[in-house]
């Protein structure tokens, strides 16, 4: 099989994935719906309660899936490219950590209610920032050609933020500590849809900018310096990719919190099935990302329902276990 | 003849460490090269001046009488291309790694590789003996196949000049014989320019027309391997006994060694 046919069966295969995450994503929740009931509802238009729950509740959270599980596992792709080191995921360079301890600094201060429903998202995308520029300054800028400096410099700030946190929890009111642990665990449901535009298309513009360096992502597979050799400006390459992936968690992690594993596990599974070429790589691990995130939230807000479970406890376990299958079969074949 | 590459005066290293300095080095066109030295004599340091890898502190160097800091990556890449002493790959294809040596060809976003390519590649498998392989992961060859592999990509790249640093280092005598006789019949047949660490004496009086000795970060002397490889400058160089001969076949310098024992029994 060519190689190029097998890309596109590929892309087809994780579009019809991420079609079948909408589409059950939509029907499913507290109210379900049939996918007749649904083009009935879509054609009554607006003023009809269940128009509103398919459009103002269901359809904007999948959108902030997609947007945060595609970034994420972006992320996660590009970062374990730049530093040759697949343990790497968006949260090892402490921007979540940063965006956490911000975030909890406003509500433990109590600030939150002076800018309502943003003051949270935007505390934790200062503190993505700061923690971005900090591992820039103190790495990026001054490393050169050492991206295990930057590695270091990253999870360094990782520890420091979280000791910092519990510091703030320890001293937390109650309430406090129950919004602080809320925050972190996680979760698509946002209402302000500027942020959740925002955070989307900041997702497709991060997949549109990646593939500028999707070649330099292979030849930095056999390091910087044989990069190098085959014209890439390794250092440059570094430093752009570092940006791109760092925005892109720092985002998601703005509007949603912190959820666990996507960025781990679903490049490991573009990985594996589809292999190293960072050319089908970077969308793959977009769209696998995107209909994964919005699968795990379909099973997070109905499981339990009308309660919900934090959709990091979905991506955990599902998908913790659905890759230990996945290798172990891939190993025995 | 022309020189493909002339470095004038250069000084170069790492931060606040090792230096290469002076360093004046004419290599002309089409000519078999090869950099001699004892460990830590500044060998790799030179070759990442030239590849680029390190920038120059002082001096210049001349690529085909363009002064090389004026290339590009890219431009650089499709005059030089570099064959490392190690190679270190995940899991990919034979044929997609040689295919890596036509990146300098493609813009940013070029993604898919032209049919040239694919012929520009086939050939220089061919070439190097490697066409069979094309399907395999790079992780199942055995160490000369992945030279042979990685020869074949560096020649997809289309340089004027080829650096191998210590190409034979992992490989048995017949592996050896077998890379450098690959090297000679580039040099010979395509006119490539070679410029090559080697560590084993032998081999570089045998294979190359042109040694440049280093030691202490500077050219200790360069000229033909006659001239180069005399027991005196290989005994001051490398701090150890030698006896030096002419191969009976070829005609070329041979290095051997005396053990301690043997010494201490004279």
């Amino acid at each position: 099989m060519s190689r190029n046919l097998k890309y596109s069966i590929i892309i087809l295969f994780l579009l019809l994935f991420l079609l079948f995450s909408f589409i059950v994503s939509i029907i499913f929740g507290e109210v379900s719906f049939s996918l007749h009931d649904i083009l009935d509802i879509l054609k009554s238009g607006e003023g009809n309660l269940k128009y509103a729950i398919l459009m103002k509740i269901r359809l904007p959270r999948i959108i902030l899936g997609i947007a945060v599980g595609g970034s994420l596992s972006l992320s996660g792709a590009i970062l374990q490219g730049i530093y040759r080191n697949p343990l790497v995921e968006p949260y090892t360079l402490g921007i979540s950590g940063g965006a956490a301890l911000a975030v909890s600094l406003v509500i433990v201060l109590g600030l939150q209610t002076f800018a309502s429903a943003l003051a949270l998202p935007l505390a934790g995308f200062a503190g993505s920032i700061a923690v971005i520029f900090f591992v820039y300054v103190f790495s990026v800028q001054r490393a050169n050609l050492q991206s295990n400096n930057m590695l270091l410099t990253g999870v360094m700030i990782s520890f420091i933020a979280s000791s910092l946190m519990m510091l703030l929890m320890a001293v937390a009111s109650n309430e406090s500590l129950r919004s602080i642990i809320f925050w972190t665990m996680g979760s698509l449901d946002e209402p302000n849809v500027l942020l959740i535009k925002v955070a989307f298309w900041a997702s497709l513009s991060g997949l549109f900018f990646s593939y500028f360096f999707a070649r330099d992502l292979n030849a930095l597979r056999l390091g910087e310096e044989k990069a190098i050799h085959l014209g890439v400006n390794s250092t440059k390459a570094i430093r752009f990719l570092f940006i791109i992936a760092s925005l892109l968690t720092g985002i998601s992690v703005a509007v949603a919190g912190i959820i666990g594993f996507v960025g781990l596990i679903i490049p490991h599974i573009m990985r594996l099935f589809a292999g190293n070429d960072y050319r089908i790589l970077l969308l793959s691990s977009f769209l696998g990302g995107a209909g994964f995130l919005v699968l795990s939230d379909t099973l997070a807000r109905t499981i339990i329902s009308p309660n919900e479970l934090p959709v990091g406890v979905i991506t955990g376990i599902v998908g913790g276990l659905a890759f230990m299958l996945i290798l172990r079969k891939k190993y025995t074949i | 003849m022309p020189d493909i590459l002339n470095i004038q005066n250069l000084t170069c290293g790492y931060a606040n460490s090792f230096h290469i300095r002076d360093i004046d080095i004419k290599i002309s066109s089409g000519s078999f090269t090869g950099i001699i030295g004892p460990n830590g004599s500044g060998k790799t340091t030179l070759f990442k001046a030239i590849s680029g890898v390190l920038k120059a502190k002082e001096g210049t160097l001349w690529l085909n009488g363009k002064n090389i800091a004026n290339f590009s990556y890219k431009e650089k890449a499709k005059q030089i291309a570099v064959v490392s002493q190690s190679l270190s790959v995940d899991s990919v294809r034979v044929e997609d790694f040689v295919l890596m040596g036509r990146m300098p060809y493609h813009g940013r976003f070029s993604f898919f590789e032209r049919k040239e390519d694919y012929e520009i590649a086939h050939r220089y498998m061919k070439l190097t003996g490697t066409y069979h392989l094309k399907n395999k992961l790079m992780t199942q060859l055995s160490g000369g196949e992945q030279q042979l592999v990685d020869i074949a990509r560096a020649l997809s790249q289309q340089p004027d000049l080829l650096l191998l640093d210590e190409p034979t280092s992992h490989l048995d005598i017949g592996h050896q014989v077998q890379i450098l006789n690959l090297l000679q019949k580039l040099n010979n047949d395509l006119q490539l320019s070679i410029l090559m660490i080697i560590h084993d004496l032998n081999l570089a009086g045998e294979y190359c027309d042109f040694l440049v000795m280093m030691s202490k970060g500077k050219i200790y002397i360069q000229g033909s391997p006659k001239e180069v490889l005399d027991y005196k400058h290989i005994e001051n160089v490398y701090d150890t006994v030698v006896v030096t001969d002419t191969n009976p076949v070829s005609g070329k310098p041979i290095v051997l060694l005396v053990s301690d024992k043997v010494l201490k029994g004279k």
